[in-house]
């Protein structure tokens, strides 16, 4: 059996190497339109300003591109290298949306940014924005396919138990395609990407507006943000509350422990706006509960009923009493693959297969569980509340937060009135605030998925590959290693070219080199 | 459309395919990436290197990429048996790689020249440790590797991390990089001009010479090596398991396809004669054709190594049913076959709008241009 051990490093391992990509990702999704944005102004209009503003933004881009590339590499590498049991058993379905996002959209993304740097000269106008929009489309459909693998896992439709082969295999490509939790998924992501770059352009802006610097260069981009982000912030939340919807109908076990409906209400059931979820004594302290609203999002009307921890568990329960069945019936075809007998009965049983494998945890022989060891499996199979329930509501209130800031950016940019230090200074101060809101997000979709690494099909526990604790010890301490080195660098050309503005593209017409001409001198470049 | 057994086959050449793409692609700029430091003797000259493959690189890097996103697709067990079983070789060329991207383009942004001279080193290191180590890992599957599955289908490594580096997986690692470098060698003939050409010239020429001489002594080894045979019989167009079958080991094994069909020669044959007329080219500084030469060279190196073992891809000297091959650790037919069209249809577009992006950035890459473009140049 794997230790526990290894599988919690393993876990702790992708988990941070996971989130660490993602804090790249969401720029670059969102930075990328925004360029294509404002190159379409600027062969629109030929304004040379908006050019700039193509490029000076594009040179942020570059920096937070080259590590999103970097750490993305190490995602690659990783189902294969801890996660090997993982990738025999669902690399059938798991492994092409990943292969597609290479032909499709990573090959694309990639050949194109190097135009999109290096192009300038070679290319007419059409033709470089036309390489824009490519590298803007080629970072979107890569999220596309990246969330139709995700979101798989989260509700692995289309797909069936082979015992000749011992995996899960495809059984219907487009069911995996158009999953609607990947596409909920997927739209959602990229808002979230698209507020994260308008946030990113807004605050910068709003730094040279409040240092009166580069106002003319500033005040566009900052418009443009503003518009941009106004837009996606209000579909962050709209497909949000999409996500929500489809959580409901697939993910309940996730759904009930973010909004810790310990006890199935009637419904339509209230929503827990805010409390102290306890999980000992399964209540929730100073509890503000709205009656009807849970229902209402939750299932789009006012008689469905959506289960409570206790409900579910009760579901569970049963479901793994059928996986132990399941278990031995496959046990006993391995040895008989002919027998029809055998196969019929495997077939009957088989959708709750996973259920019964979470037992492995406790036994190697599914069998000989104990019914104390079936209460452990039952609990394990709801996530903890208490992470899922806070980082759930850190998530909604920094979008509410977002919307707040655009609209009203929105209003006074409109009006040509940015003269306001207050906003300015919002804007600024709230630059990381997406990239918190986006980690959160991705921690309830990843952590709401435990026990499982596929949702009722595979549990974590058995994912892993057979490595020693020394070995993820070794791997731990070299990624922390080279990511602390690699961010350290990635902040330092972030901030330095930040401050240096437009200033730094050398035309001569900004801030810095009318004010001093050596303060950016040729080598710094 | 295709039976499974036709599938699978098709699967094998493609994934030669894509590991061919990323060896004239990827390879030619990690090739630039591992001269770096000893082509380029100033600044100017190792930025006229760098920009070269600037606009490129990223976009080659792809090939890696989806190589492996293909093999998890198209074979699940070699990507879980070889990825796990490889831990720390897998992290090496991991880590190595971090400092590509990053090396490319963090490098220029900073005056410095502690922060250049750092980051040359860094892509030097991203470049030549994964050539190496791709080399010393096909050495070992050539050989076999100690691993096996159990029951449930778990790959199990039960080898050590420094038995990869025997002397003849470092010979095939060896391959790799002189075969990397002397493709990127004869890219910058192409591409670059003066000091920087001429240095390349010669570099391509010495790593020629060691590839062949390293190709023909490996070649020298595998004929008398222990190989793999399959020796129950065998449906290669049903679904099985690797665990299904009975393999062995025997001494001349991996000759047999060549015995079998003679004309498989023109493979390694193609591999000799691609290096001499790399060689040849490179002297009378013909990049284009050294650059085809070199990329030839490759084709008929890694083909051979592939048929040599076929149908095996990945032997296991400790337990050789479970040894993988392209019958038995292949995904679904209908995964092979999604799979397949989107390869089909997807590849000659990648290939269409790459060879655009090198014609609009075509042309020698000058130490003149570089100080005209000091600001947007890497």
């Amino acid at each position: 059996m794997i230790s526990e051990s290894l599988v919690d490093l393993s876990r702790l391992q992708f988990a941070s190497t996971a989130f660490y990509h993602f804090l790249f990702v969401p720029l670059t999704l969102g930075m990328s339109f925004l360029l294509a944005i404002m190159e379409t102004v600027y062969v629109i209009t030929g304004k040379t300003i908006y050019r700039d503003m193509t490029k000076f933004w594009g040179k942020l881009f570059g920096i937070n591109f080259a590590l999103g590339v970097t750490t993305g590499l190490t995602m690659e590498f990783q189902f294969g290298t801890n996660w090997a049991y993982y990738s025999h058993y669902v690399g059938d379905i798991f492994g092409a949306p990943l292969a597609i996002e290479g032909l499709l959209a990573f090959f694309l993304e990639s050949t194109m940014v190097g135009l999109f740097f290096f192009g300038w000269d070679r290319l007419t106008k059409i033709g470089h924005l036309a390489v824009t929009y490519l590298v803007a489309i080629g970072s979107n459909l890569s999220a596309v396919l990246i969330l139709i693998a995700n979101g798989w896992m989260q509700n692995p439709v289309g797909s069936e138990f082979n015992p000749v082969t011992m995996r899960m295999e495809m059984t219907s490509f487009w069911d995996i395609v158009f999953n609607p939790v990947a596409q909920s998924k997927f739209v959602h992501t990229i808002s979230a990407g698209y507020v994260t770059g308008s946030a990113f352009v807004l605050g910068v802006s709003a730094w040279y507006l409040l240092k009166g610097r580069d106002i003319e260069f500033a005040r566009r981009s900052f418009r443009i943000a503003a518009s941009f982000g106004l837009a996606s912030a209000l579909s962050v939340i709209v497909l949000g509350d999409e996500s929500g919807y489809t959580a409901a109908e697939t993910q309940e076990t996730k759904l009930a422990a973010m909004e810790a409906m310990w006890k199935t209400e009637p419904a339509p059931a209230g929503l827990t706006l805010f409390g102290f979820p306890d999980e000992k004594t399964r209540t929730t302290r100073m509890e503000i509960h709205i009656p009807y609203v849970m229902g209402l999002i939750g299932t789009r009307s006012t008689d469905k009923v959506i289960p409570g921890i206790d409900e579910l568990e009760i579901r569970i329960a049963k479901r793994i009493q059928t996986g132990i069945v399941a278990v031995k019936t496959l046990e006993k075809l391995r040895k008989a693959p002919k027998d029809a007998e055998l196969q019929a009965a495997f077939k009957a049983v088989q959708a709750d297969l996973g259920y019964g494998l979470l037992l492995k945890k406790y036994t190697a022989d599914v069998s000989q569980a104990t019914q104390e060891m079936i209460a452990k499996a039952v609990d394990d199979a709801i996530p903890a509340v208490a992470p899922l329930f806070w980082t759930f509501r850190i998530m909604v209130a920094l979008s509410i937060s977002f919307l707040a800031l655009f609209v009203v950016s929105f209003f006074f940019a409109a009006k040509n009135n940015l003269a306001k230090p207050w906003l300015l200074k919002w804007a600024l101060w709230s630059i990381p605030l997406p990239w918190i809101a986006c980690e959160m997000g991705w921690f309830v979709a990843e952590y709401g998925r435990q026990p499982w690494t596929i949702h009722g099909v595979l549990p974590t526990h058995l994912s892993t590959s057979t490595l020693s604790n020394g070995s993820l010890i070794f791997s731990l301490s070299g990624f922390l290693l080279f990511y602390t080195l690699l961010l350290v660098a990635e902040l330092f050309l972030m901030f330095k070219y930040a401050r240096f503005g437009p200033s730094s593209l050398g035309t001569g017409a900004y801030h810095l080199e009318a004010a001093n001409n050596t303060a950016v001198s040729g080598k710094e470049a | 459309m295709f039976d499974y057994v036709t599938l699978k086959f098709i699967w094998w050449l493609l994934v030669g395919v894509l590991l061919l793409g990323f060896a004239i692609m990827d390879g030619h700029d990690m090739g630039v990436g591992g001269l770096l430091p000893f082509v380029g003797k100033n600044d100017d000259e190792r930025r006229a290197i760098l920009n070269s493959v600037g606009p490129h690189w990223e976009g080659n890097q792809v090939w890696f990429v989806t190589a492996g996103g293909a093999i998890f697709a198209a074979w699940p067990l070699v990507y879980a048996a070889a990825f796990s079983g490889f831990y720390f070789a897998m992290l090496a060329v991991l880590w190595a790689l971090f400092f590509r991207p990053v090396g490319f383009d963090y490098r220029s942004k900073v005056g410095d020249p502690r922060w250049r001279n750092a980051w040359d080193w860094g892509i030097f290191v991203g470049s030549a440790v994964p050539a190496l180590v791709f080399g010393v890992a096909i050495g070992n599957v050539i050989q076999g590797v100690p691993f096996h599955f159990e029951d449930n289908m778990m790959p199990v490594y039960t080898g050590s991390f420094w038995a990869l580096f025997n002397p003849f997986a470092l010979i095939a690692g060896v391959v790799s990089l002189a075969m990397l470098v002397s493709h990127g060698a004869n890219y910058l003939i192409l591409r670059t001009e003066g000091d920087i050409q001429r240095r390349a010239g010669r570099a391509s020429v010495i790593a020629s010479v060691v590839m062949l001489a390293g190709f023909a002594i490996g070649g020298f080894i595998v004929a008398g090596m222990q190989g793999y045979l399959i020796t129950s019989p065998i449906d290669p167009g049903a679904a099985q398991s690797p665990l299904d079958k009975v393999a062995i080991q025997q001494a001349g094994a991996w000759l047999g396809n060549f015995k079998q069909h003679p004309l498989l020669i023109a493979l390694p044959a193609l591999g000799f004669l691609g290096g001499l007329l790399s060689i040849v080219f490179a002297l009378s500084k013909r990049g284009g054709l050294a650059f085809i030469s070199s990329a030839v060279a490759e084709l008929g190196i890694i083909f051979t190594a592939g048929t040599a073992i076929f149908p095996f891809v990945m032997p296991s000297s400790s337990d050789p049913r479970s040894s993988l091959t392209a019958w038995d650790c292949v995904s679904s037919q209908r995964t092979l076959s999604i799979m397949f069209w989107v390869a089909l249809v997807m590849t000659p577009i990648i290939i269409a709008y790459t060879t655009w992006a090198y014609r609009v950035m075509r042309g020698k890459v000058t130490v003149e241009f570089i100080k005209a473009n000091d600001r947007s140049a890497y």
